[in-house]
C-alpha cells in the first residue's frame, strides 16, 4: 500500500487553486470596487441593481437545473414569498417592532433567504418526490395555485397594489444609509458577491456533489446509502432559500412587491436566463443574467416585440448551442488553442457572420410586421432607410439577408462536419 | 337544484373540452416523451384560425379545417424544430416548446392584435336547448358534448381499430421495438405530434366562443392541462380521461356555491371576519384544480391511474 | 454455529405471468465467499435485485443480520451495510474517478447530506477514497471524468464505488464479464483483498474465477437453487453437471 499522504497529489495544487478558485472572486471583488468610480448614471445603477439581484436569481435556480437536473416553471416562487417576508420585515424594522428595531437593513437578505428556504421547505416536500417532466408540470401547478392564493391573502400581499415599504430606516451600517442609489450600490454589490460565493462553496460540499451525483444517475446514489428523494428535497430548499436572498435585495432596492414577483412571467424569465447563460458551467447563469437584463431594459424600450426576440434567442440557443453563451465564450477560447486554428476561426466567424444575417432578416421581418399590425402608419426606418409593408425593398431585404445567413450557416455546418 | 343541473352539463362539457387537450398531450408524451408545453399554444391558435375561417366563410368549414391546419404546423414544429433537439434529451425538448410557447403568443399579438378577438357561436346554435327550472342550457354547449364524445370514438377507433392505431398502441408500450419492426418512426412521431396538436387546435375552435379569444388564453389553459395530466397519471389516457371531468365538475360545481369558508367552518369558530373565513368558494374554483393537483401528490404521487416512477 | 449474515426464505418473484424466482432458500454465514451460477436468465440479477431492494419479493422474506429488509428502500438496506455492484456498469459519467469514489465514501462517514462543510476539508474523506482508489488500481486515472475510463477499468470503478462505503456484505454481479484474461486475474486479486474479512456474494461465468475465490457455491436454474455446496462437492454433483455445466464448460485442469 501507498503512503497515504499521497492523496495530496489527486489534489490541485496551490497554484491551481488561487488560478481556478480564489483569483476569479479577486477580480470580481476589484470589478465591484471599480464601477463606482468611474462615475455612473442613474440609468447605469437602475440596470446594475436589477443585473445584480438577476444574477443571485439565476445562479439559485441553477443549483436545482444545471446541478440538481430539476426543471422548475416555479422559481419567482421563492424569490416572490422571500421578497414579501423582506418588505414586511422592512415594516416591521421602521415601526420598531420587538427586537426588528435593532436589526439594520442591511441585513434583509437574510430574512429574505429565511422565507424563500421556509417557502422551499413547504412547497418542496410534495413536489421533490418527483422528477424529470412530471417535477416541471409540478412546479407550473404550485406557481399558479400560490400565485392565484397571493390575491386571497390581501394582509400578506397586499392585493394588486402590492406591500411598499421604507429602506431608509433602522440602524444604519456601514454608514450606508441606502438613500441615494449610489449608497444601494453597495448593498447590491456586497449581496450578490454574498450570493456568488456561498452558491459557489455549495458546489463544493458533500450535498452539492451528491445532487450532482443524483442528476446522473439517481439509481445508483440509492446503492450507496442516499436517498434522491432527500437529495432533491434539501437541494431544493437552499436554492429556494438563494432565490429568497435575491428577493430580499429586491425587496431593499425597488422598497414594494406585488404578486406579479411571483407569476409565471419571472419565473420563465430566470429560466430562460440560467438556460441563455449555459446551464452546464457556473458561471453560465452570470452571463445568462447580465445580457438578458441588458436586453430587457434596453429593447423593451426600442421594441414592443422583445418578447418575440426574446423567445427567437432562447429557441435559437436550446436548438444550436445548448450550452448557452458560457458555452460558445469558453468554446471559442478552446478552439483557439486547439490544433487546427486557422479552419476553427474561419468556421466560426462563417457562423457568426451568417448569424448576424439572419437576425437582421428577423429583426426586419418583426419590426415591420409588427407596425403593419399597429395600423398607425408608423414605418420601420433603420439608418435612413424606407421600410414599408407595402414596398418590395423590405421583403427584398428580408429575404435576402435571411438566405445569406442560411447559406452561411449551412456552409460552416459543412465545413464543420467535413474536418471532424 | 337548476345550479346542481347546470354545473353537472357545463362540467361535463368543459370536462371534456380538458380531455380534447389531455389526450393530444398525454398521446405526444407517451409515444416521444416529450412534454409539449406548447399544446395549450395550439389550442389557442385552433380558436384564431376559426374566427378568421368563420369570418370569411362558415363555422362549419372553421371546424373542420382550424384542427387540419393546426396539425399542419404541428407536424411542420416537430419535423424541423423538435427533431433537431431530440438527440439533446427530454429536458431540451420540453424547453424547446416552451420557447415556442412565447413565440406563437407573440405572433399572435402582432396578427391579431393584443385585445381579444369577436369569435362567436355560430346562429345556427345559438339558441336555448332546453330550459330547467327556468334557466336555459345553450345549444352550443351540448353540441360541444357531441363533438367531444364523437372524437373520443374517433380515438378510440383510431387506436384500437386501425394499423395506425395498433403500431402507435406497440409504440407505447415499447418505444425501442417499433423501430426494429421496420416502422419509419420520424414519420409516426411527426405524425402523432400533429395529431396531437389538431386535437388541441379542434378543442380551440370548440371553447374560444364559449371563453374569450385573445392572447393569454394559452398561458389561462396550460397550467390547468398539466394539472390535469398529472392528476389522471403521466401518460395514461384513461387516467386523462378521469381527471378532466373531475376537474371539469370539480371547477363548475364550485361556481355555483355561494358559501364562505366561514359559513362553512363556522361551527369551529372560523369567523366571517377573518381573511380565511371571509374566501368564498365561487372564488375558489380557479385554483381548484391546483388543490387537487397537490392533494394528488401527497396522497397518491403516481396519479389517479399512472403506475409508480422512481 | 457462525452467525447467518444473509438469509433468503421462501423467496418468490413474478413478472407478470412468468416466475422468475421460485421459491429459493438461502443462508449464508458470516465472513463466508459464496459464488451464484447458472445459466444466462436463470434470475441471478433478479435475485441480487431482490436483496438490495430494487425490486420488492412477490413472496417470501430477505434478512440481512436478522432484520428483516425485503421491501426496504435501496438506500436503507444501504445503510445496514449491504452493498451492491452492477452488471452493466452504473457510474456517474459526467463526474471524475475520484469524484465517484468520494461519493460512496462521504455516505460511510456520515456527510452525505452535509452542506456545510467543504468537501475537501476531512481527512478521513480524503485518506479513504485514497485507499480505495489505489487498491482498485485508479488512482493514475483519478482525475479523469468517468465516461473516458477504458472497459476494464469502468468495471474497477464499479467495484471501487461498491466498497466505497464500507458495507460488510458486498454482491458483485458479474464483476469480470467481458475482460480479458489477465485483467480477469488483476480482478480476483481486487476483489480478494477489497473484500477481506467481509461477507462475499459473487455471480460468476467464469469457473476459474469461482473456484478460485469461492467458499460455496449455489446453482441457479429456472429460478431455483438446485444445489448450494462446497466446489469439490457441485463439481461432483451429476445434477449440476447436467443442468448447467456441461463438461466442456470446465477448466480442463478442475474437470
Ligand atoms: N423487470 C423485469 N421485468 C420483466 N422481466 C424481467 C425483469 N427483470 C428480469 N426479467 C426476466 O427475468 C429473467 C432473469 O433475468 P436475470 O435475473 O437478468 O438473469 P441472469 O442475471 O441470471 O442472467 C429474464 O428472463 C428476464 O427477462
Ligand atoms: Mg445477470
Amino acid at each position: 500500500m501507498t503512503d497515504t499522504t499521497d492523496f495530496q497529489n489527486l489534489a490541485p495544487s496551490a497554484g491551481q487553486k488561487f488560478r481556478q478558485r480564489t483569483l476569479p472572486f479577486l477580480i470580481l471583488a476589484a470589478i465591484l470596487l471599480a464601477i463606482p468610480m468611474t462615475g455612473p448614471s442613474r440609468t447605469f445603477y437602475t440596470v446594475a441593481h436589477q443585473m445584480g439581484i438577476n444574477v443571485v436569481f439565476a445562479l439559485s435556480y441553477n443549483m436545482i437545473l444545471g446541478k440538481a437536473g430539476l426543471l422548475s416553471f416555479g422559481h419567482a416562487v421563492y424569490f416572490g414569498l422571500g421578497g414579501y417576508l423582506a418588505v414586511h420585515a422592512m415594516g416591521w424594522i421602521e415601526e420598531e417592532i420587538g427586537l426588528w428595531g435593532s436589526i439594520p437593513m442591511f441585513f434583509l437578505p437574510i430574512i429574505g433567504f429565511f422565507g424563500g428556504a421556509l417557502a422551499g421547505a413547504t412547497i418542496g416536500w410534495p413536489s421533490t418526490r418527483r422528477a424529470g417532466t412530471t417535477f416541471a408540470m409540478i412546479s407550473l401547478g404550485v406557481a399558479e395555485l400560490i400565485f392565484a392564493a397571493a390575491f386571497m391573502f390581501d394582509s400578506f400581499f397586499g392585493g394588486e397594489q402590492g406591500i411598499s415599504g421604507d429602506r431608509m430606516n433602522g440602524i444604519e451600517l456601514f454608514g450606508l444609509s441606502l438613500g441615494p442609489i449610489a449608497e444601494v450600490y453597495w448593498f447590491i454589490a456586497f449581496w450578490m458577491f454574498v450570493g456568488i460565493l456561498g452558491m459557489w462553496a455549495f458546489t463544493r460540499t458533500p450535498l452539492g456533489r451528491l445532487s450532482e451525483a443524483t442528476r446522473d444517475n439517481a439509481q445508483r446514489v440509492q446503492f450507496i446509502g442516499y436517498n434522491p428523494q432527500r437529495v432533491r428535497y434539501m437541494v431544493f430548499i437552499i436554492a429556494g432559500g438563494f432565490a429568497g436572498l435575491a428577493g430580499g435585495m429586491a425587496a431593499v432596492n425597488y422598497e414594494i412587491f406585488t404578486p406579479d414577483a411571483l407569476s409565471l412571467l419571472p419565473s420563465g424569465f430566470v429560466l430562460i436566463m440560467a438556460y441563455v447563460g449555459g446551464i452546464t458551467y457556473f458561471v453560465g447563469p452570470i452571463f445568462g443574467a447580465i445580457l438578458l437584463t441588458y436586453m430587457q431594459s434596453m429593447l423593451s424600450d426600442f421594441t414592443e416585440a422583445w418578447l418575440l426576440y426574446l423567445g427567437a434567442l432562447f429557441i435559437g440557443i436550446v436548438m444550436f448551442a445548448p450550452r448557452g453563451l458560457a458555452g460558445i465564450i469558453f468554446g471559442f477560447f478552446d478552439g483557439l488553442r486547439g490544433a487546427e486554428r486557422g479552419a476553427f476561426l474561419k468556421g466560426w466567424i462563417t457562423s457568426l457572420v451568417g448569424g448576424l444575417f439572419m437576425l437582421i432578416g428577423l429583426i426586419i421581418l418583426v419590426e415591420v410586421s409588427v407596425r403593419w399590425s399597429n395600423g398607425y402608419g408608423e414605418i420601420y426606418e433603420p439608418f435612413g432607410l424606407h421600410l414599408d409593408h407595402a414596398s418590395p425593398l423590405t421583403w427584398l431585404l428580408f429575404l435576402a439577408t435571411t438566405g445569406a445567413g442560411i447559406g452561411l450557416t449551412a456552409l460552416a455546418n459543412r465545413h464543420k462536419e467535413g474536418t471532424t | 337544484m337548476e345550479t346542481l343541473v347546470f354545473g353537472l352539463l357545463n362540467g361535463v362539457s368543459y370536462g371534456l373540452l380538458l380531455f380534447m387537450l389531455s389526450s393530444g398531450l398525454t398521446l405526444i408524451f407517451s409515444m416521444m416523451g416529450v412534454l409539449n408545453f406548447a399544446h395549450a399554444s395550439f389550442y389557442m391558435l385552433g380558436a384564431y384560425f376559426a374566427f378568421t375561417i368563420s369570418g370569411s366563410s362558415s363555422f362549419w368549414i372553421a371546424l373542420f379545417l382550424a384542427p387540419v391546419l393546426v396539425g399542419l404546423i404541428g407536424a411542420a414544429v416537430e419535423r424541423y424544430g423538435l427533431r433537431r433537439v431530440h438527440p439533446n434529451g427530454h429536458v431540451a425538448e420540453l424547453l424547446f416548446t416552451f420557447g415556442l410557447a412565447y413565440l406563437i403568443e407573440e405572433v399572435v399579438k402582432i396578427v391579431y392584435g393584443k385585445t381579444s378577438v369577436d369569435y362567436r357561436v355560430p346562429d345556427l346554435l345559438n339558441f336555448a336547448a332546453f330550459e330547467v327550472y327556468g334557466a336555459s342550457f345553450p345549444a352550443y354547449r351540448l353540441f360541444v358534448i357531441v363533438i367531444a364524445i364523437a372524437m373520443l370514438i374517433g380515438l378510440w377507433y383510431l387506436l384500437k381499430k386501425t394499423r395506425a392505431g395498433l403500431i402507435i398502441q406497440a409504440a407505447l408500450s415499447h418505444p425501442h421495438m417499433v423501430g426494429h419492426l421496420g416502422h419509419n418512426v420520424p414519420l409516426i412521431f411527426m405524425t402523432v405530434f400533429g395529431i396531437g396538436c389538431a386535437l388541441a387546435g379542434l378543442a380551440g375552435v370548440m371553447a374560444g366562443n364559449i371563453f374569450v379569444t385573445d392572447p393569454a388564453m394559452a398561458i389561462q389553459m396550460g397550467p390547468i392541462v398539466f394539472v390535469v395530466v398529472v392528476v389522471g397519471g403521466i401518460g395514461s389516457l384513461e387516467g386523462a380521461f378521469v381527471a378532466s371531468l373531475v376537474i371539469g365538475l370539480l371547477q363548475n360545481l364550485a361556481v355555483g356555491i355561494n358559501a364562505s369558508f366561514a359559513d362553512i367552518f363556522g361551527f369551529i369558530g372560523l369567523s366571517e371576519l377573518s381573511e380565511v373565513g371571509r374566501i368564498n368558494i365561487s372564488s375558489l374554483a380557479p385554483v381548484l384544480p391546483f388543490l387537487l393537483l397537490v392533494l394528488i401528490l401527497i396522497f397518491r404521487p403516481q396519479g389517479l391511474m399512472g403506475e409508480k416512477e422512481l | 454455529m457462525t452467525a447467518i449474515a444473509l438469509s433468503l426464505k421462501d423467496l418468490n418473484k413474478s413478472f407478470g405471468p412468468a416466475k422468475i424466482i421460485d421459491n429459493v432458500t438461502l443462508d449464508i454465514e458470516k465472513g463466508e465467499r459464496h459464488a451464484i451460477i447458472g445459466p444466462n436468465g436463470a434470475g441471478k440479477s433478479t435475485l441480487f435485485n431482490l436483496i438490495s431492494g430494487l425490486y420488492t419479493p412477490t413472496s417470501g422474506s430477505v434478512t440481512l443480520h436478522g432484520e428483516e429488509i425485503s421491501g426496504m428502500a435501496p438506500h436503507l438496506i444501504n445503510h445496514r451495510g449491504l452493498s451492491r455492484s452492477f452488471q452493466v456498469s452504473n457510474i456517474f459519467t459526467n463526474m471524475t474517478v475520484r469524484e465517484n469514489v468520494r461519493c460512496g465514501v462521504l455516505n460511510a462517514l456520515g456527510q452525505g447530506y452535509a452542506f456545510w462543510r467543504n468537501i475537501g476539508s476531512n481527512k478521513e474523506v480524503q485518506t479513504r477514497t485514497f485507499e480505495i482508489l489505489d487498491r482498485c488500481g485508479l488512482v493514475d486515472k483519478a482525475a479523469l471524468p468517468a465516461s473516458l475510463l477504458p472497459y476494464a477499468d469502468q468495471r474497477a470503478l464499479e467495484i471501487a464505488i461498491t466498497i466505497a462505503g464500507g458495507a460488510d456484505v458486498i454482491l458483485l454481479d458479474e464483476p469480470t464479464a467481458g475482460m480479458s484474461h489477465s485483467e480477469t486475474e488483476r480482478a480476483v486479486q481486487l476483489i480478494r483483498t477489497a473484500t477481506e474479512g467481509k461477507t462475499l456474494i459473487i455471480v460468476e461465468h467464469d469457473m476459474g474465477v469461482i473456484f478460485d475465490l469461492a467458499d460455496r457455491i449455489s446453482v441457479l436454474v429456472y429460478g431455483d437453487i438446485i444445489a448450494s455446496d462446497t466446489p469439490q462437492n457441485i463439481r461432483g454433483n451429476a445434477k449440476v453437471r447436467e443442468a448447467y455445466l456441461g463438461d466442456e464448460d470446465l477448466p480442463e485442469e478442475i474437470a
